[in-house]
């Protein structure tokens, strides 16, 4: 319990905001922030502990964001219970995808373009069935009120989306605490030696897969309320893939806080580069890619990778998941 | 939570919003926390994606709207309110993009925004802006739900999907039944997302309807690399007419492929081409551009002052595009407003803009009249490549040329 | 519709336009044999390399065909430097910060292009953008059919540096057995350069062949490059032929798919070909697993 305890504080801090802030560009700023660290976390679990470096998580994030989304307007159904269904079917997407993927055998630069190829077949599907609207997209209709879980005020988003955060972040606490998390990365550590210490290797993939599809998915279903709009290119485009394996990277990669002050930290770098830059189209990006390059170059382990390493080098010392770190990784 | 719920609280906001700043100075625009005072510019949000997929036609929107801004200032700003100070935005190509910057013009307290381009990016700021009731001009965007979802801020100076579908179709039908209906077999070339898949099935609910055949309706990405196989389709059906609903890059690949491959038919009848009623294209491939014809978004060819900024315009090494003078046209429709509404209040600029009768655009619109936000005589026109030059055929009124059809062999 | 006037023809574009996706996919597989990365700068590279070409014509009047000999050993330097100084020193030697280096790369490339040259789409007109061969019952683009030619031409150059010199050795040598190629003497930091380098000259060498046909704008390399990533798990990550014979393979495949399903679906068939080659067949049709 106790290590629950910074957990609370800085949702407890984080909580708080707009009781103080009454900007709504701010809060508009956290809320997309809070979205892109609950997509990063959601990838996190699954490449930052397993050690699975996903590019297609775009396709949990867009199947959660149309199911939310396709079930209001073509069903009528509840934006809640939309909104859990879309939860669900990323969890049931990742089930299936981590099921063919893993019994496979892939891993390393495999893992990534096949879950690359995924989302693009999802995206070029998603362009063209009836279902999705097709090219036009899926328009929630504009009609606030708790039940269509549409606000008036930014803060209301706001506190819905930290709550997801919140839950995703003891989610990651716990999973770092429990035995699944330390097969996990062991898995990550040393695919091979794990399995001979009689780690069901692909068991412990695929339902860090299915948590992590489900995290993902998440963000999609609150994108899909927020902006009351998906497409093809939102829900299934490379941008949120990106976005999700970036953020827990310049974070702090398999760290509990990572995603979320990497997801801080890259949208505050955005608006910081146009402010200097003013209205040059393209120079503000200019300078987020010098960023990004100059972060991995001089705290290559992210921000709380510090942290990590001291993890990592007490774990070496208590005998668990011993593999001589690092050469061993891709065959 | 002091304010929360409650739209109109906008001084209420505007009072508290200070109190944040050192947070919010994360990304505002620097804002003035004193209210306005008399003389000090009236603000003017100029949303575009200027950057990402989109940011050629947004570059060129704020062009268009920059430009008009300039010129109203030069000649002493709006009556009685002063200079206009355009507070230019970056939607980034993307509907949250374009949302974000919608948050940052309202705290900077802008009068009203025009903007978006694409359909989508306008869905997401339009419903962004209705939330502090600040009105709010689309430039382009022809997504027919635009206005269609009872936004009271929002309104939208040019055409929608459903007229420029009718009027293509009519104008099809007439110019056909005047060169004694050569023409009676379609295919139809379409990029798949908003724009062109809404646009092919209108087509084909009433291209029937007025006699024609459609062969085929081809689909396409945006980008498409490679148009062979389209054209090869269509070399093989031998269409009279073929249709393409797509952007520049591909229209301009599919043209080229056409030429190459020697597919001639009666007629390319574009409908918003990306191409066909682009200086750009006429000018790079005048032999592929030869008698195309489009409806699209045009100026009024007999409007003096439009000819005056297409001079500007191309002083300036830039192509005068729709894009431009549609939000040139935007700007002078706001500042009308504002000028009548005397005040940069947003209930009784909204009320101005509902109840404009606005004439002095460059669009062959006629006065301005808002119906739940559609500008009621937004319409397209039809253009034709003759003599390296874009004619306009068609509404008569506006015409400079004849329409010449079937193409010459 | 299965008429052979229109299948024949669809089948001779396919390759045509898969021999493009060759030129585009031997770099990437040549980077991904031996420094083991996914290089998504590569897509960004193609958009810099067409516009080099681009403004060789406008401003040199350099025809595209002729401007290669001075494009490919630029990128070809331009790709060692990256490399060597950007690339190599900032991700440790971690291919996963590798992969986000090159990514960070992609984005400043592409905004520079965007910054300095706007957005707009441009294209050249060459004497022989329209020329055509008669064959039967199709017209091919002479254009296509030199960059068909080529993409030969450039496999077997590649093929020929890898087997014969030196340098080829050292990179197959580094490629295989990264730690005993260090302990032989090999500076491992310049091969992987010099094959970076390699990579990038074969993108500048699609982009001259793809310029008379094409257009060229900042994001255009994107459309190339999920392709080019496909061909190269389908010939195999890291061989040479195998990218050549993927390259031509899929673009029969999208050819024939975009026929039959139409070009909006069609776009999946490579997809669905990419996953179940990965699923089934991970090493590829010509992958040798190190």
């Amino acid at each position: 319990m106790k290590a629950l305890i910074p957990t609370a504080a800085v949702l407890a801090v984080l909580a708080a905001v707009p009781l103080v802030v009454h900007s709504n560009v701010t809060l508009n700023f956290l809320v997309v922030a809070l979205m892109i660290a609950l997509a990063g976390q959601g990838w996190n679990i699954l490449g930052g502990y397993g050690g699975q470096y996903s590019f297609g998580h775009a396709a949990f994030f867009g199947t959660g964001a149309y199911v939310t989304a396709i079930l209001q307007v073509r069903y009528g159904i509840n934006a809640w219970i939309g909104f859990a269904a879309g939860i669900a079917a990323g969890a049931a997407l990742g089930a299936v995808l981590g099921a063919l993927t893993f019994r496979s055998g892939l891993r390393g630069s495999y893992f990534a373009l096949v879950t690359l190829a995924f989302a693009e077949v999802l995206r070029i599907i998603a362009s063209v069935a009836p279902v999705t609207g097709a090219g036009v997209g899926t328009l929630i209709r504009l009609d606030l009120g708790i039940r269509n879980l549409q606000f008036q005020s930014r803060a209301a988003f706001y506190w819905i989306i930290l709550a997801l955060v919140g839950v995703s972040l003891v989610t990651a606490q716990l999973i770092e605490r429990s035995r699944f998390g330390i097969w996990l990365i062991a898995v990550r550590e040393n695919e091979d030696a794990a399995k001979a210490l009689g780690v069901n290797v692909n068991g412990v993939k695929l339902a860090a897969m299915v948590i992590s599809a489900a995290i993902t998915a998440a963000a999609g279903c609150f994108y899909a309320q927020y902006f009351l709009f998906v497409d093809s290119g939102i829900a299934y485009g490379t941008w949120i893939s990106i976005q999700a394996l970036l953020t827990p990277i310049i974070g702090g990669v398999g760290t509990v806080f990572g995603p979320l002050l990497g997801a801080l930290v890259v949208k505050s770098l955005g608006e910081a580069a146009k402010l200097l830059t003013g209205d040059a189209p393209g120079l503000d990006l200019i300078i987020y890619g010098a960023v990004l390059v100059l972060v991995i170059w001089f705290t290559p382990r992210g921000l709380i990778g510090g942290l990590t390493q001291a993890r990592k080098v007490l774990m070496r010392r208590s005998g668990r998941a011993a593999p001589s770190a690092g050469e061993a990784r891709d065959g | 939570m002091p304010n929360q719920g409650n739209p109109l609280s906008r001084r209420q906001f505007l009072a508290t919003t200070t109190s944040g700043v050192a947070v919010a100075a994360i990304g505002s625009v620097a804002m003035p926390s004193v209210l306005r005072a008399q003389g000090t510019p009236v603000k003017l949000g100029v949303l575009h994606p200027v950057t990402g997929a989109l940011s050629y036609s947004g570059q060129q929107g704020r062009l268009g709207a920059t430009l008009a801004i300039e010129e109203i200032n030069a000649a002493g700003g709006i009556k009685g309110l002063g200079k206009i100070d355009a507070v230019l935005g970056d939607a980034q190509s993307t509907p949250d993009g374009g949302t974000a910057e919608v948050e940052k013009m309202n705290s900077a307290e802008v009068a009203c925004i025009v903007g978006g381009y694409a359909s989508n990016i306008c869905l997401a700021t339009t419903q962004a802006a209705a939330r502090y009731e600040l009105p709010y001009v689309v430039d382009v965007g022809v997504a027919d739900s635009i206005v269609t979802r009872g936004l009271k801020n929002t309104f939208r100076f040019g055409p929608g999907f459903g007229v420029i579908a009718k009027t293509a179709l009519a104008n099809l039908a007439a110019i056909n039944d005047q060169a004694g209906k050569p023409a009676k077999t379609v295919m139809i070339v379409h990029e798949d997302s908003l724009f062109g898949s809404g646009l092919a099935k209108l087509l084909n609910a009433q291209l029937p309807q007025q006699g024609f055949e459609i062969l085929e309706t081809i689909p396409h990405p945006t980008p498409t690399r490679d148009f062979n196989n389209v054209v090869l389709k269509i070399k093989a059906q031998n269409p009279d007419l073929v249709i393409p609903a797509n952007y520049y890059n591909e229209y301009v690949l599919l043209a080229r492929t056409m030429q190459q491959q020697q597919v001639k038919p009666k007629g390319i009848y574009s409908v918003l081409g990306g191409a066909a009623s682009s200086y750009k294209f006429v000018k790079e491939f005048p032999d592929a551009a030869r008698y195309i014809m489009d409806c699209n978004h045009w100026f009024d060819p007999r409007n003096g002052k439009a000819q005056a900024l297409k001079k500007k315009v191309e002083s300036k090494d830039q192509f005068f595009t729709y894009e431009v003078y549609m939000n040139y046209s935007c700007v002078y429709l706001i500042a009308d407003a504002l000028e009548r509404a005397a005040s940069v209040d947003r209930a009784k600029l909204t009320a101005a803009l509902a109840s404009s009768t606005f004439s002095g655009h460059l669009m062959p619109y006629g006065p301005t009249k808002f119906v739940n936000g559609q500008n009621e005589g937004a319409a397209p026109v039809n253009t034709q490549v003759l003599d390296n030059d874009i004619k306009v055929v068609l509404p008569s009124a506006f015409a400079n040329a004849k329409p010449v059809f079937p193409r010459p062999a | 519709m299965l008429s052979p006037t229109i299948l024949i023809p669809a089948v001779l574009n396919g390759l045509l336009i898969g021999a493009i996706y060759a030129l585009v996919a031997l770099g990437l597989t040549l980077i991904y044999g031996v420094l083991h990365i996914i290089n998504f700068a590569h897509g960004a590279l193609l958009s810099a390399a067409l516009f080099a070409a681009f403004f060789a014509f406008r401003l040199l009047g350099l025809d595209p065909y002729v401007a290669v000999v001075l494009l490919a050993p630029l990128f070809f330097a331009l790709g060692y430097g990256l490399q060597r100084f950007i690339i190599g020193p900032a991700s440790h030697g971690d291919e996963r910060n590798m992969l986000l280096v090159t990514l960070g790369i992609a984005v400043i490339i592409e905004n520079t292009l965007l910054y300095a040259f706007r957005a707009d789409t441009r294209t050249i007109d060459v004497p022989y953008a329209f020329q055509t061969i008669d064959i039967g019952s199709t017209f091919l683009a002479v254009s296509r059919v030199v960059g068909f030619v080529a993409a030969f031409a450039v496999a077997l150059a590649l093929w020929l540096i890898m087997t014969f010199t030196d340098t080829g050795r050292a990179i197959r040598a580094v490629a295989k057995e990264k730690l005993g190629a260090e302990l032989a003497g090999i500076n491992v930091a310049h091969v992987y350069a010099v094959t970076f380098g390699l990579g990038t000259a074969c993108v500048a060498i699609a982009a001259c062949l793809l310029i008379p046909s094409y257009y060229v704008n900042p994001t255009v390399g994107d459309a190339f490059v999920l392709v080019a990533f496909t061909i190269v798990v389908l010939g195999g990550m890291g061989s040479v032929p195998g990218a050549l014979i993927g390259a031509l393979l899929i673009g029969v495949a999208e050819s024939l798919s975009g026929l039959f399903l139409g070009e909006s679906l069609g776009q999946i068939g490579i997809f669905l070909i990419f996953i179940v080659v990965l699923l089934v067949r991970p090493s590829g049709l010509f992958g040798a697993r190190a």
